[in-house]
């Protein structure tokens, strides 16, 4: 008897060791880490580690390229996240009706999702290739055509920012549809029969309904927005002139390409506090509104 | 009867509009396959067009011997499936722990596990890379997946699903004299298995186009996945503006999946949805 209450106190435990191992090693420690490193100066100049207090945080304050950095990740959030969602939601409705062309539509916009993002940056970086590129050739009526598009300091963040919504639209608008599927049919009928118009049920039925998916949707975009860097490492390097360096690119850029610790260890500390106060805003909206049954 | 036009108009309008921006989505893949099998003569300013005269597979010839997308596949599976392997271990134990059995501070020890989520693994690129140099595990497969193997998402996601397992059935184990693991085995699996489904769905497209974190940890072809392979052979070719030569890459880097995907559209399509609702 005694035996087998130890097992089962002892058991829980051994069941997350393997989990709390790794977890430890990858995503706790490395968080310890970073705040403690960002409060030393470290590169390959400096011979041992010193500990310089704050230091790092007011350099990086000071940093100009720091301040581009900020300002290059908001207007890609402000760019990307309101427009692909908008997008998803769009396309959700029109793409939630029975239909044998559904299918093929919803395949059309989710693709995508599946490529890796340097390979979508790739076909991309032809598209915007100047001259012969798909854009120029296409949209020349448009544009007038001989655009650099990754070449300009004016263009290229917005360019990168196209190929990032085509890439997640498609993923997003699942959501909206699963969302959609959660919606009883009667509320329609019942609003149908009361002779409400179709922006008037989408007012006061969809989208209302569809709060937590909106907002579980604008979490995941807002984290992606801040951690985009795949595209950016192929198709700019961050140019011109750091005007596509994203905050995630300066970290790579700071800990592997100018080997310098104290900074990159306070830029990943900056991160990380970017990516809880993102989460933690949600959750508390989310505890809110959604009711999880058990 | 007089709506019945009025709807059939309606569903043209809805095909033509939809289907043009569904057209705009395709393009370019539809260009990056029909330019991997341009001959390398036909360039300039056709090369934007979906037209290919004669068409060829010179480029896929030489793109395949240009990079080693051999060792760069092999190293990709192992990868992927060695990260899905550990993870379903890992994520059963603890979804199982967390879902079925009482101990002191569970309820802490899941919040912590949930931290995970927030703090996406590619935002810690720095501080891993550290670590992995100093395990010696630069340049391996290994240190590639080592921080992958326990998975937030899955726990949470399996999670769920044993909460809903009925307690008869496990009770009924029990009785057999199904220990823990026979149970979780017997039991509790073979009805997760939709859950199981989608998440080795997700987590494989998720690691089999990751690029940052395996292009950090390799700096020689030994342990490189096609990702890190096709953005290096990209940079390349872009030099020369062999664009053809780069459909051709990329078109080796992306096919298995979307084969994959097209022999099997619905389960892929749910499993991402699932993913999204039961997150």
């Amino acid at each position: 008897m005694r035996r087998v209450r130890r097992r089962w106190r002892v058991q829980p435990y051994l069941f997350l060791l393997p989990s709390l191992v790794f977890l430890t090693t990858f995503t706790y420690y490395p968080i310890l880490f970073s705040l403690r490193q960002s409060l030393y100066q470290a590169s390959a100049t400096v011979a041992r580690p010193t500990f310089i207090g704050l230091w790092n945080y007011a350099n990086l304050w000071a940093d100009p390229i720091f301040g581009q950095v900020l300002e290059n990740s908001l207007e890609f959030l402000a760019g990307t996240v309101p427009v692909t969602v908008g997008l998803a939601l769009l396309l959700a409705l029109l793409l939630n009706r029975p239909h044998f062309l559904t299918t093929v539509f919803r395949t059309a916009f989710f693709y995508p999702t599946l490529l890796p993002l340097v390979g979508a940056a790739a076909i991309w970086l032809f598209v915007y290739t100047p001259g012969y590129g798909l854009m120029d050739v296409y949209l020349r009526g448009l544009t007038g055509g001989g655009v650099n598009w990754l070449g300009s300091a004016h263009l290229a963040l917005p360019a990168v920012m196209i190929l990032t919504i085509w890439k997640n639209a498609g993923y997003y608008m699942l959501f909206y549809l699963a969302g959609l599927q959660t919606i009883p049919a009667e509320l329609f009928e019942a609003g149908r029969l009361e002779g409400a118009t179709w922006s008037q049920q989408f007012r006061a039925i969809t989208w209302p309904l569809l709060g937590p998916t909106t907002l579980f949707v604008v979490l995941i975009a807002s984290i992606n927005a801040f951690q985009s860097v795949d595209q950016i490492w192929l198709m700019t390097g961050g140019g011109p002139d750091n005007r596509t360096n994203l905050l995630l690119f300066y970290v790579y850029l700071v800990a592997f390409q100018f080997f310098d610790l104290g900074k990159a260890a306070t830029l990943t500390v900056f991160l990380l506090a970017v990516l809880m106060a993102i989460a933690a805003v949600s959750f508390g909206f989310l505890e809110r509104r959604i009711h999880y049954e058990v | 009867m007089r709506r019945r036009p009025l709807a059939i108009l309606g569903t043209c309008v809805w095909a033509l509009l939809v289907g043009a921006l569904a057209f705009v989505w395709v393009f370019p893949l539809l260009w990056a396959f029909t330019t991997s099998l341009r001959p390398p003569g036909q360039l300039g300013s056709q090369i934007a067009s979906l037209w290919v005269h004669h068409p060829s597979f010179a480029n896929f010839t030489e793109a395949w011997s240009d990079a080693p997308f051999l060792r760069l596949y092999y190293n990709t599976a192992v990868v992927v499936f060695g990260i899905l392997a550990v993870q379903l271990v890992t994520i059963t134990l603890a979804a199982y722990a967390f879902a079925r059995l009482e101990f002191w501070g569970r309820d802490l020890l899941f919040r912590v596990f949930l931290l995970q989520l927030m703090v996406a693994p590619s935002a810690l690129i720095f501080p891993n890379f550290q670590t992995i140099k100093s395990l010696g595990l630069l340049n391996t497969r290994l240190g590639i997946m080592i921080p992958y193997f326990a998975s937030a998402f899955g726990t949470f996601l399996l999670r769920q699903t044993f909460r809903a397992v009925p307690r008869d059935l496990e009770d009924a184990a029990a009785i057999d004299g199904c220990g823990s693991l026979q149970t979780i085995w017997n039991v509790f699996l073979p009805l997760a298995k939709p859950t199981l489904v989608a998440f080795s769905i997700v987590s494989v497209v998720y690691h089999y186009n990751e690029f940052l974190w395996p292009l950090i940890i390799t700096d020689t072809e030994r342990a490189r996945t096609v990702t890190v392979g096709l953005a290096s052979f990209t940079q390349s070719a872009e030099s020369g503006a062999q664009w053809n030569l780069i459909a051709a890459g990329t078109v080796i880097v992306i096919l298995p999946l979307l084969v994959v995907f097209i022999l099997f559209q619905r389960r892929f399509v749910e499993s991402f949805m699932y993913s999204g609702i039961k997150g």
